[in-house]
């Protein structure tokens, strides 16, 4: 049942066009959320009562870091699919999302040494959330690395995937090095089943913020992932016809 | 045509890589040198004082052991991979896993082995604590396997790139963080004389878990580099 629906995707060009339908909806939600969330986040939501002002970068830090993780799980899901049943998109999506998880992991360790300056009185410590979050940047690194290290994209595919699956290991250590090791970093806020533990009037803009950027993300890998499609099918019919009437279009 | 048992397979490899090694013994003992003036180059930048030594020798050790495990990690596949001996092992009837594990083995002997058997020498040299020595040797016995087991799939995965040096101490690295964070933290509990049987027995975990899922990663890797 779901491979009928499923099975048109695994032809390059129907992905493509179907990433390029859905890209423009990704973007404007994405600003419509970004720009009332953040407003929101930075103008109207209440101070913290112990950190103040200096809270509202977890509007920006939180969802990087979650959505750090998030990206490296699709990325090796999308791996592990490309290793198991040979589809050869799930290769070009795994390749669109890496740079983007590592920018948001970057993202993530920068906002929180801003946040980490104020509040704990230092940029870096060698906490257990901390240190775990630069190796996701490194393990990000070295797939990316491993991607641009081979001419034929497919094997790169194939071997960036294996990395990639080797690394999951360390998502697990990053979600509960908080709850194992007692350090500085504060326990999880936001995903705790039940009840968040902060209050809603603060919980509401975080959740607007983070849809924001999941959408935004969502945009970044279609528009990444068109790109991947196009430079591994260059030699096409369909793309080359793409190509010429782009090109008609503009000589117009 | 007979057909080689498990076993006998898993020893023959492990043997024609022994005897690769002893006919090469440079081979063997270069890395070994490398722990060595890496170990010693330490007391020389940071200075001779004992007690500064015996706090950071620990790390000193494992980051040496670490760094040569890594020089040493090319000639797990490259060779053969020249001289096309590795496709023929993967076109043998035998599960490549038990192949790769055998190589695994036979590396591990070839550079785990002496690492360990040298480093209470260095521990001297670097003031050690003495209460630290047990947590030193076990945590080496137990870690430096997985050095060799994760060390192998980065191996396998850059074995068919030219240039593939600086890119496999990248790849391989961070998977070599939480070894190093828990066998230096076991070392410095033992030093104030602290029960640290919960790192050991994390690093245990950690060998066990690579020596059974690290095998089938560097065979999938193979096929891919080997193509």
């Amino acid at each position: 049942m779901m491979w009928k629906w499923l099975h048109p995707y695994a032809n390059p060009e129907t992905s493509y066009h179907f990433a390029g339908k859905i890209l423009p909806w990704c973007t404007r939600l994405a600003f419509a959320f970004l720009t009332i969330g953040i407003t929101w986040a930075l103008l109207f939501a209440p101070a913290d009562y112990q950190q103040g002002d200096t809270f509202r970068i977890f509007y920006l830090h939180v969802p990087a870091a979650m959505l750090s993780m998030g990206i490296y799980l699709g990325m090796a899901i999308a791996a592990l699919s490309s290793l198991v049943w040979q589809l050869k998109l799930a290769d070009a999506s795994a390749a669109a999302m890496a740079p983007i998880g590592a920018t948001f992991t970057f993202i993530a360790l920068v906002t929180g040494a801003a946040w980490g300056k104020p509040m704990w009185g230092t940029w870096w410590i060698w906490d257990a959330r901390l240190t775990s979050e630069l190796i996701l940047l490194f393990l990000y690194l070295g797939v990316i690395a491993l991607h641009n290290a081979f001419e034929d994209k497919s094997l790169a595919g194939k071997a960036a995937g294996i990395l990639a699956l080797v690394g999951v290991i360390n998502l697990p250590i990053i979600k509960y090095s908080v709850e194992w090791w007692n350090t500085l970093h504060q326990g999880a806020t936001v995903s705790k089943l039940g009840q968040p533990s902060m209050s809603a009037d603060m919980f509401w803009p975080f959740l607007v913020c983070f849809i924001g950027f999941s959408f935004l993300v969502t945009a970044l890998i279609c528009l990444r992932f068109r790109s991947e499609v196009l430079q591994r099918n260059s030699m096409r019919p369909w793309v080359r016809s793409l190509i010429t009437n782009e090109e008609k279009a503009h000589a117009v | 045509m007979t057909q080689l048992s498990y076993r006998a397979a898993f020893s023959l490899i492990v043997k024609r890589d022994l005897m690769i090694a002893f006919r090469h013994r440079d081979d063997i003992i270069n890395p070994l040198l490398f722990f060595i003036i890496v170990v010693t180059l330490f007391p020389l930048g940071v200075g001779p004082e004992s007690t500064t030594l015996s706090r950071i020798a620990p790390g000193i050790i494992w980051v040496a052991a670490l760094l040569s495990t890594l020089l040493s990690l090319d000639r797990l596949f490259k060779s053969d991979h020249a001289d096309g001996s590795l496709e023929q092992m993967l076109l043998s009837p035998h599960p490549v896993f038990i192949l790769v594990l055998a190589k695994i083995v036979a590396h591990w002997l070839l550079t785990g082995l002496p690492l360990i058997l040298i480093a209470p020498l260095l521990a001297v040299l670097l003031h050690l604590h003495e209460s630290s020595y047990g947590a030193l040797m076990l945590t080496l016995l137990l870690g430096t396997p997985v050095l060799s087991l994760l060390g192998a799939i980065g191996v396998a995965l850059t074995v068919g790139i030219k240039k593939g040096g600086v890119l496999l101490s990248l790849l391989v690295l961070p998977l070599y963080i939480p070894v190093l964070i828990f066998a230096t933290s076991a070392i410095d509990t033992a030093a104030m004389n602290l029960p640290y049987n919960g790192q050991l027995a994390i690093i245990a975990a950690i060998f066990f878990a690579s020596l059974t899922l690290a095998p089938f990663a560097v065979s999938a890797a193979l096929k891919v580099s080997t193509n």
